[in-house]
C-alpha cells in the first residue's frame, strides 16, 4: 500500500497527494497525520491535492474527517489546490465539504493557517527579517 | 490510441479490493478521453465510475466493471457496466436518495453519481445482484 509523506516546515504540516490513493491509503494518511499532529505540536496541516484528478465522497469525507481530528487536536487545516473540473465535480455530487478551510495554492493556505492562529504574517515562522510589508485591502 | 489498448473492444476490470477501484478509475479516464469528453466530463464520469465501483465492493462484495466507448451516431461518449452478485438492493428509489446509507458511508454514492452522468440505468432484486450501466456523452 502507498503511504503519503507528511512533511513538516516550521508549524505546519504539509501533506501534498501525489498518487490515485487507494481507500485504505487514505484511512492510513488519516492515522499518520492526527500522530504527526501530536508528536510536532503543529498548529496547521495544509493538504495539497494539486495533482488529484478527482475527489470523490471517500476522499471527500477523509478531508473532512481530518479537518476535525486536527481541530480536536489545536490545529488547523487547509485544503489547498483544488482543480476546478474537480470542485464543479464535487458539488454536483453533494460534497459540500462543510468545515473545511480552503485556499488556491499552498503560499496562501500557509497566510491562513497563520492568520488563524493570530499572527499578521506567515513570514513570523522564519528567522529572517520580515519583507517590505505589502498593501493589505 | 495509447500503447495498444483497442478502445473499440469493452475493457474490462474486476473489483475485489481498493486497488481495483484505483484501476477501474484509470481505466475509465483512458476510455473517456479518447472518446473526446471534456476534461469536466471525464472528471464528472471518473468520479461517478468511483463511487459505484466502490458500491460493488463494499455492497456486492466485488463483481466486475466493464467500459466501452460507445457512439450513437451524433456524438461519442463512454458506458460503463457495474455487475455484481451480491445481496441486491431491495428500495432502489430509498437507495437513490441523498444521505441514505447502510454502510456508514455518506450516502452519496448512487445519488451523486447519477447526477454526474447523462444516462443512469439499475438492475436489481433481493438475491439477485445489482447491475448499474452509466452513459456519458460527448457534448
Amino acid at each position: 500500500m502507498d503511504r503519503v509523506p507528511i512533511l513538516k516546515i516550521g508549524d505546519i504540516l504539509l501533506v501534498s497527494i501525489q498518487v490515485d490513493m487507494s481507500d485504505q491509503t487514505a484511512v492510513a494518511l488519516q492515522e499518520d497525520l492526527a500522530e504527526r499532529i501530536v508528536a510536532t505540536g503543529c498548529h496547521g496541516v495544509i493538504i495539497d491535492i494539486t495533482a488529484l484528478d478527482i475527489v470523490d465522497s471517500f476522499v471527500g469525507r477523509m478531508l473532512s474527517t481530518i479537518a476535525s481530528i486536527s481541530r480536536v487536536l489545536d490545529a488547523e487545516t487547509v485544503v489547498v489546490g483544488m482543480r476546478p473540473a474537480v470542485a464543479i465535480t464535487l458539488v454536483e455530487l453533494g460534497l459540500s465539504l462543510n468545515g473545511i478551510r480552503t485556499a488556491l495554492n499552498v503560499e496562501r493556505g500557509m497566510e491562513l493557517v497563520a492568520a488563524g492562529r493570530g499572527y499578521d504574517d506567515y513570514d513570523e515562522f522564519d528567522d529572517g527579517p520580515d519583507p517590505a510589508p505589502t498593501a493589505s485591502p | 490510441m495509447t500503447s495498444g489498448v483497442d478502445l473499440s473492444r469493452p475493457q474490462q476490470q474486476t473489483v475485489g479490493s481498493d486497488e481495483d477501484v484505483v484501476r477501474v478509475r484509470q481505466m475509465v479516464r483512458t476510455v473517456a478521453v479518447a472518446a473526446r469528453l471534456s476534461l469536466v466530463d471525464q472528471t464528472k464520469v471518473v468520479t461517478a465510475a468511483s463511487e459505484l465501483a466502490r458500491n460493488t465492493l463494499v455492497y456486492g462484495g466485488g463483481g466486475t466493471v466493464e467500459v466501452t466507448a460507445v457512439d450513437n451516431g451524433r456524438k461519442p461518449g463512454i458506458r460503463i457496466v457495474f455487475a455484481d452478485s451480491g445481496p441486491g438492493i431491495a428500495d432502489v428509489d430509498l437507495a437513490l436518495t441523498d444521505g441514505y446509507t447502510t454502510g456508514g458511508g455518506l450516502g452519496l454514492g448512487l445519488s451523486g453519481a447519477r447526477r454526474l452522468v447523462d444516462e443512469f440505468d439499475i438492475l436489481t432484486a433481493p438475491g439477485q445482484g445489482t447491475r448499474v450501466t452509466i452513459t456519458k456523452w460527448s457534448r
